[in-house]
């Protein structure tokens, strides 16, 4: 091939969008394709003769342009690693590898085609009738299925994707569409003072003008010379409005930019003027899907944005202006005009001829005539999602044959342009004008008056022939098939959507909803205003899941000393919002060492909360379930929260520092809810107490140091605070100095079950203190340990976690904390009613108790079923094999019937094998008396 | 999504909020039986039109308030700015 037009460039067009000075080159299909800058993919692949660029879902039937836009139907390909790529709308780029999607073995030759001789099989709903059953065999059908399901291939597992972006913006006014009624509403509403936001898919802002007239190109000069020179204008070309949310939020996707992939605008919007245009609708005939059929402004797209002759010679089937004046355009563009049927006048096309291309054109006159084009422009249909996702429902107009808004927008959402009604180019902007006007005023607050109406032109409702063709090309849905699926009984348009999937494929709609519904209405001799059309759902175009997850940007939290805990060799555990270390490299030794000698552990993240006020003992009572009015300063104590359904919330220690001064702690996962929860009460059931709430979690770092060596280790510490048993008894707190950092607090608790002190200390001295301790308790064997040698330590002392061994269900007494709920507290605290109704509960009711399988080497799995007989009656929460007992322990829920000591249980492990187990007799498998802990 | 007028911190999107229900009064006392207490808890009118709803701003000023909330539309409007005709 000589040069790099291809030879169905045309010579250069006033209004092209390419740059001939540029080169392209990329490969379709393998062979190598040039093109100009500026070109789409499928621009450059007709420049070159390519003319079949996809193939149908079912019948794999060859398919060529029909609308030439971002949602041409027949014209998705795969681009390199990225499936699904619009070719009629993605610039070409040097360097793509396209290739054509849904065939096998190739775009030329395939396999599928077959389908087209059994096609009598592949009726409406045949998806459903024929692969339903028997049902084992579906594993069977879904593969030979998914080869000839279309779509490209996803990139495989760690292609390394681009950058996506999200960004919030609050433009007062935002246009969606970029015709003359959008630039003119944008306009009017920036000089009333809007900022304003002009939305535009196509790569370039004008709308139908690009490919208008010389008047029409002249006005579409000084629209955009205005544009440029207003600077509240915002433009984003190439980029869609997804979706219209309650209260104006506007989501927008902008593609292809030089930073990100895609980028999605979250927009709070104060009026959203909806300037779509309109589509061309197709019109249903037999062969209507040969390439070589295309829509009338899809004809002269080609020839005047990228000098594509879309033919040699062409029939065109027109019952409008838009497609009169193709044929002056064709003819233009040396395109032989073999025919002009003029549906106004009673002309029809019966049938497209050829196999593969046109090659004819059957009329209703009788005529057969030869062409490699047939144009159709047999009328429009509105894009009327927007509005339909604002809550609006269009209504049918019998004049214009088309959807139209009805009155019931809210006033925060506009519309222009054509999806409003006709004019002339004037008309339409002086209407557009005044609307911008009104969107500008609304947005201000104001009233601005009310909305002008435009006009309708008579257009014919023009949707099939004779003969029967397709109506959802991504789907390979026909005429017949919504006539078939009528006779069956899906006699209204939702129901006619699903069962022949017709409007429910790739397009959604655009080209396919009104002439579903319109035969549908043929066939149950109904009229489009009787059945009314489908609701429109966001997105309007289809959004990459990329740029719906945008940037990574949730927070982590981390604790000061972290970074220390990945330079020590910790596994990450990711716990909500927080990382933390979940073992050193060996959770066992970790585990030894806290009962043999000391261990530290970075708890951090546990939940804390500095109450202030002389009314903190009535909180704590009516959110705790146990008794708080005898806590003497310098004493903590253990408390459950229940909610008011009596379910088990979360638990905690919380301490009496002053007088009139508490720290309480929360689990990690429970620090937000619990202080909410707070909140609650004293904002909306007592106000009247004077308490204050203030979150320390991240202002403490927090160290837990448990083992028989603790008060050895931190003694070499803390200077200040007496330290012996007597002087600092179990469950008391005191303040004091650590490692020369002032304003520590010192809990002497012990979730391990080994003597322990719990310290919270500044956390920028977090690191400090910690590196303390582990210098300080080298000869000691002092080890940090994780959370996992935490979790098995507290199971080996029977302790529960809450949402680990409690669910959505534990109420209090089920969690086994029987001897915690003050029932007696005179007054109300939440879960009080649910929980004295419980006590009463009988044999069903769950408890939560400490069990041991009968073979000490089998670790039955956390969730392993426990069983009687056939039936679940309760399940392992927790289990490990205990370093120190040398033997596998567990909690499990079980009945009540079930939970007292030495009952016999059946766990079902995931092998389906059952082993025996029995209810322990006592609370902790170790240090029943809690000895340790005491001394 | 929609905004919530918050009274201290004027209008935000409504994932700085956490909706805490609609207001209902806890029957107390001996006599309540589980069938009351239960309706308190789990039943909810779910009425079509303007409801009472408690909102918490947890990701701004952190105050329960309470807003008058159209189950429809999703306006909203400070409680007792009905105008009379429309109070129902």
């Amino acid at each position: 091939m000589s040069g790099t037009s291809g030879p169905y460039r045309l010579p250069v067009q006033a209004t092209e969008e390419i740059d001939r000075s540029k080169t392209i080159k990329f490969t379709w299909n393998g062979a190598s394709v040039t093109g100009y800058e500026g070109d789409t993919i499928v621009s450059a692949l007709l420049a070159n003769g390519y003319e079949v660029i996809a193939r149908g879902l079912k019948y794999h039937r060859p398919r060529g342009v029909l609308s030439g836009t971002f949602h041409d139907p027949n014209c998705t390909v795969q681009v390199d690693v990225e499936p699904n790529v619009r070719a009629a709308h993605r610039l070409a780029k040097s360097g793509m590898s396209v290739t054509a999607q849904n065939v096998f073995p190739s775009l030329k030759f395939d396999i599928g085609t077959v389908n087209q001789a059994a096609g009598r099989f592949l009726t409406a709903g045949f998806y459903y009738k024929t692969f339903m059953w028997p049902g084992p065999l579906w594993p069977a059908y879904e593969k030979v299925l998914s080869r000839f399901a279309p779509g490209g291939r996803v990139a495989p597992m760690g292609t390394p994707h681009g950058h996506y972006d999200h960004k919030y913006v609050h433009p007062d006014v935002l246009v969606a569409g970029s015709g003359p009624a959008g630039i003119a509403a944008a306009l009017a509403a920036a000089g009333a003072g809007a900022d304003v936001m002009l939305v535009e898919e196509d790569h370039n802002i004008g709308g139908h003008l690009r490919f208008g007239n010389d008047a029409e190109l002249a006005r579409l000069a000084e629209l955009r010379a205005a544009v440029a020179a207003e600077p509240r204008i915002t433009v984003l070309t190439n980029s869609v409005v997804a979706a219209r949310y309650d209260d104006n939020w506007v989501s927008v996707v902008q593609r292809t930019l030089p930073s990100a992939v895609e980028r999605l605008y979250k927009a709070r919007v104060g009026t959203l003027v909806v300037a779509p245009g309109l589509f061309e609708r197709p019109y249903v005939f037999e062969g209507n899907d040969l390439p070589g059929v295309m829509l009338s402004t899809a004809a002269r797209r080609l020839i005047k944005l990228y000098g594509i002759a879309p033919g040699r010679t062409a029939v065109v089937f027109t019952a409008n202006a838009e497609g009169d004046s193709c044929v002056e355009t064709l003819r233009a563009a040396g395109v032989t005009i073999a025919a002009v049927v003029d549906a106004r006048t009673g002309g029809n096309v019966v049938r497209a001829l050829g196999r593969g291309h046109v090659t004819g054109v059957e009329l209703a006159d009788g005529r057969t005539i030869k062409a490699d084009l047939l144009v159709t422009a047999t009328g429009w249909t509105a894009p009327t999602s927007l509005i339909n996702m604002a809550g609006a429902r269009p209504v049918w107009n019998q004049v214009a044959a088309r959807f139209m808004p009805g009155d019931d927008l809210p006033s925060n959402v506009m519309v222009a342009g054509g999806l409003g009604g006709d004019g002339t180019l004037a008309e339409l902007i002086d209407h557009a004008t005044e609307i911008g006007r009104i969107a500008a005023a609304r947005a201000a607050g104001a009233d601005g008056g009310k909305a002008p109406l435009l006009g309708v032109d008579s257009h014919p409702a023009l949707f099939r022939s004779t003969t029967h063709g397709f109506i959802d090309y991504t789907e390979d849905v026909q005429s017949k098939d919504i006539i078939a699926a009528a006779a069956e009984g899906y006699d209204s348009s939702e129901l006619v959507k699903r069962f022949t999937t017709a409007t429910m494929g790739p397009s959604q709609g655009k080209y396919e909803t009104i002439n579903t519904i319109a035969v549908l209405g043929e066939a149950v001799g109904a009229s489009v205003s009787d059945l009314g059309t489908t609701v429109w759902r966001p997105p309007f175009a289809p959004i990459s899941l990329g740029a719906l997850a945008g940037q990574h940007a949730e927070p982590t939290r981390i604790s000061p000393m972290q970074e220390w805990h990945e330079a020590h060799g910790a596994e990450p555990l990711i716990a909500g919002q927080w990382i933390r270390p979940e073992h050193y490299g060996d959770p066992v030794a970790e585990v030894n060492a806290v009962r043999n000698a000391v261990g530290i552990i970075d708890v951090t993240p546990l939940g804390k909360l500095d109450l202030r006020g002389p009314d903190i003992s009535k909180l704590l009572n009516v959110v705790y379930v146990n008794a708080w009015n005898k806590l003497d300063v310098g004493s903590v104590r253990y408390g459950v929260m229940c909610a008011e359904d009596g379910v088990v919330m979360d638990d905690g220690v919380t301490g009496r520092l002053g007088e009139n001064h508490y720290l309480m702690s929360t689990t990690s996962s429970g620090a937000a809810t619990v202080w909410e929860w707070c909140e609650n009460w004293l904002q909306t059931e007592h106000p009247d107490w004077q308490v204050h709430i203030t979150p320390v979690t991240t202002s403490y770092a927090s160290i837990n140091i448990a083992g028989p060596k603790s008060r050895e280790l931190i003694s070499r510490l803390v200077t200040d605070v007496d330290l012996s048993n007597e002087a600092f008894p179990y469950m008391k707190v005191r303040q004091g100095t650590i490692a020369g950092v002032p304003d520590c607090v010192l809990w002497r608790i012990g979730f391990t079950g080994e003597l322990s002190f719990e310290i919270h200390v500044p956390s920028s001295y977090g690191l400090h203190v910690w590196e303390s301790l582990l210098e300080a308790g080298a000869d000691l064997g002092v080890k940090p340990f994780g959370i996992e040698a935490q979790r098995v330590l507290r199971l080996e002392k029977g302790h529960f976690i809450v949402a680990q061994d409690t669910d959505a269900l534990t109420k209090g007494f089920s969690a086994g904390i029987d001897g915690l709920i003050k029932l007696d507290k005179p007054d109300y605290f939440s879960g009080k009613t649910e929980l004295a109704w419980q006590r009463s509960a009988g044999a069903d009711d769950i408890r939560v108790v400490p069990i041991q399988t009968d073979d000490p080497n089998i670790v039955p799995p956390e969730a392993s079923q426990i069983v009687v007989g056939s039936k679940m009656v309760g399940r392992v929460t927790s289990s490990r094999m205990s370093p120190t007992l040398k033997r596998s322990i567990a909690l499990a829920q079980v009945p009540a019937s079930l939970s007292t000591a030495g009952s016999a249980l059946t766990i079902v492990l995931p092998s389906g094998n059952r082993i025996s187990a029995h209810v322990f007799d006592g609370h902790a498998f170790v240090d029943p008396q809690g000895e340790r802990l005491h001394g | 999504m929609i905004r919530i007028p918050c009274p201290n911190c004027g209008p935000r999107n409504s994932n700085e909020f956490r909706y805490s229900g609609e207001p209902r009064k806890r029957p107390v006392g001996d006599d309540v039986t589980p069938a009351e207490f239960r309706a308190y808890l789990y039943e909810h009118t779910n009425a079509l039109g303007w409801v009472k709803e408690n909102w918490y701003h947890s990701a701004g000023c952190r105050r329960f308030f309470q807003i008058e909330r159209h189950t429809l539309s999703n306006d909203c409007r400070p409680v007792g700015s009905a105008p009379q005709e429309s109070a129902s």
